[in-house]
């Protein structure tokens, strides 16, 4: 179920790298089922500094505020604006039209840290 | 699990249908099944189907049943005709509000009270204390909650699905009145109440006719809605939850339900809420609206200047009214519509206005 060009944190997100310093990252199809009705995502400024696992903005959903933790460290480059009229793209498309920003990569070797998405379906299972 | 919560008659309707449950008032409830924008959605244009079993069915019946009613009862009992419904609260001797509820007039000595499922029983303890001491003969109450379900069908199109299906037609009914009916030949009691903001309709049926009268609402267009639409629908219709916008540490006068208080009866807690009526309170319930997406949820602080002066009891997004909408409570001084206040929105602070309530009322068709 979860696509194998990108890796999964432990708080539900996937980060993909695009070629040797730009990533994609955003939320699982997990976390968004487990949010519901999403309307409204607060992602970081365009040229913030975001660090490994340190939290980095936030979504809401109707019933439930959930924080966003960085999967990567790095630097802002894109944030996804059509989020903030459409945030029901993160519950249809969260690991395409739903992505919530690029980001340039200052330590790749933090991959390591992630799950591939086979040790990620293993960890969905263990939670249910 | 290991809980043991109470499972409706819909239960596994519920499951088969994809519905998330969640543990409410004692209770495995749905809180959604496909997802509560849609739902909502239903009920503002449509037709929503709820299942609302959890709540209570306690029958209280006898010769002395209304003078009974009358003395835990915010509302007149005794001048409520047979065949309607009233909504008001039931006190504790502080004036605080142990539950809210509404009641059916059966006949001129039996009653339909329907508390919340989490104090059903609180209330029937409550009930039953007064009964010891005031009145020990003349006036039973019998809990049939879990030999009966409880259906909410909700919305502009309701009325003419009702009109399908029963053998009188259930348009012609006043809001807040109750019939008999035969819902395809299955004998229910109809309500024309509801917890919305909409139109609607409170099924009472027998347990075991619970999951055909589920299936034929929905197969005539009704859409299943869980616990999570019919608190967003109940907030933007300004409707108040209990342990949220009342508790027994707050009073319906506090609360601005004074039109559901009697001041010329006597009954458990009037004093405190004739003197509340009469010198005023000091805090009061507001409407907050504050625009954007980011909803005010339970619990944040409201600030006036960056200093607490009140906290917020309800909060979401409205889907309705495309803006964030909370109630909460502040000194009366700052209570006024229009007035400018703000919430602690985790670390941020945030503008919202006071706002008179409902929020959302729905259109005359």
């Amino acid at each position: 179920m979860s696509p194998d060009d990108r890796k999964y944190s432990k708080e539900h997100e996937w980060v993909k790298m695009e070629d040797a310093t730009q990533a994609l990252a955003g939320i699982t199809v997990y976390a968004q089922d487990q949010l519901g009705d999403i309307v409204y995502v607060d992602l970081p400024k365009t040229g913030a500094t975001i660090r490994f696992m340190e939290k980095m903005g936030e979504v809401e959903s109707v019933k439930a505020v959930s924080d966003l933790f960085s999967p990567i460290t790095g630097e802002v480059t894109e944030v996804n604006e059509r989020l903030l009229d459409h945030p029901e793209l993160v519950n249809e498309d969260p690991l395409g039209e739903g992505w919530m920003m690029r980001v340039t990569v200052s330590d790749a070797a933090e991959l390591d840290q992630l799950m591939s998405a086979e040790e990620y379906e293993a960890f969905l299972s263990g939670l249910s | 699990m290991t809980t043991s919560n109470l499972r409706t008659p819909l239960y596994s309707a519920h499951v088969a249908l994809g519905a998330r449950i969640v543990p409410f008032g004692g209770w495995d409830m749905p809180v959604q099944y496909t997802g509560i924008l849609g739902e909502v959605a239903a009920v503002r244009t449509g037709t929503g189907l709820f299942d609302v079993s959890h709540m209570g069915r306690l029958y209280i019946s006898g010769p002395r049943a209304t003078e009974f009613l009358d003395w835990v009862l915010t509302g007149s009992v005794e001048s409520l005709r047979v065949g309607r419904a009233r909504y008001c609260m039931i006190c504790n001797e502080k004036g605080g509000v142990i539950d809210d509820t509404i009641f059916y007039r059966l006949a001129e000595d039996r009653y339909l009270l329907i508390p919340n499922a989490g104090n059903r029983d609180t209330v029937v303890a409550w009930f039953q204390r007064w009964l010891d001491e005031k009145l020990p003969t003349g006036c039973e109450i019998e809990d049939r909650t879990e030999a009966t379900a409880l259906l909410a069908l909700q919305g502009p199109a309701a009325a003419e699905a009702m009109d399908r299906l029963c053998s009188e037609p259930p348009s012609s009914m006043r809001p807040f009145s109750w019939q008999e009916n035969q819902f395809q030949g299955t004998p229910v009691l109809l309500g024309r109440t509801g917890y919305t903001g909409e139109d609607g309709f409170e099924i009472v049926a027998d347990a075991d006719q619970a999951a055909s009268l589920w299936q034929t609402l929905t197969e005539h267009g009704a859409t299943p809605c869980g616990l999570g639409a019919r608190d967003v629908l109940r907030l933007e219709a300004g409707l108040p939850l209990h342990g949220h916008e009342i508790d027994e540490n707050t009073t319906p006068i506090e609360a601005g339900l004074e039109r559901f208080v009697r001041f010329d009866k006597e009954y458990v807690g009037s004093d405190v809420l004739r003197g509340q009526h009469e010198k005023g309170v000091a805090r009061k319930l507001i409407g907050l609206k504050m625009p954007g997406r980011s909803a005010p949820r339970a619990e944040y602080a409201i600030l006036d200047q960056g200093q607490p002066v009140g906290r917020v009891t309800s909060g979401s997004y409205s889907p309705t009214l495309d803006t964030s909408i909370a109630m909460g409570y502040v000194g009366a001084s700052r209570a006024e519509a229009g007035t400018m206040l703000e919430v602690d929105i985790r670390g941020r602070t945030a503008p919202v206005e006071v706002t008179p309530l409902p929020f959302y009322t729905r259109p005359r068709r």
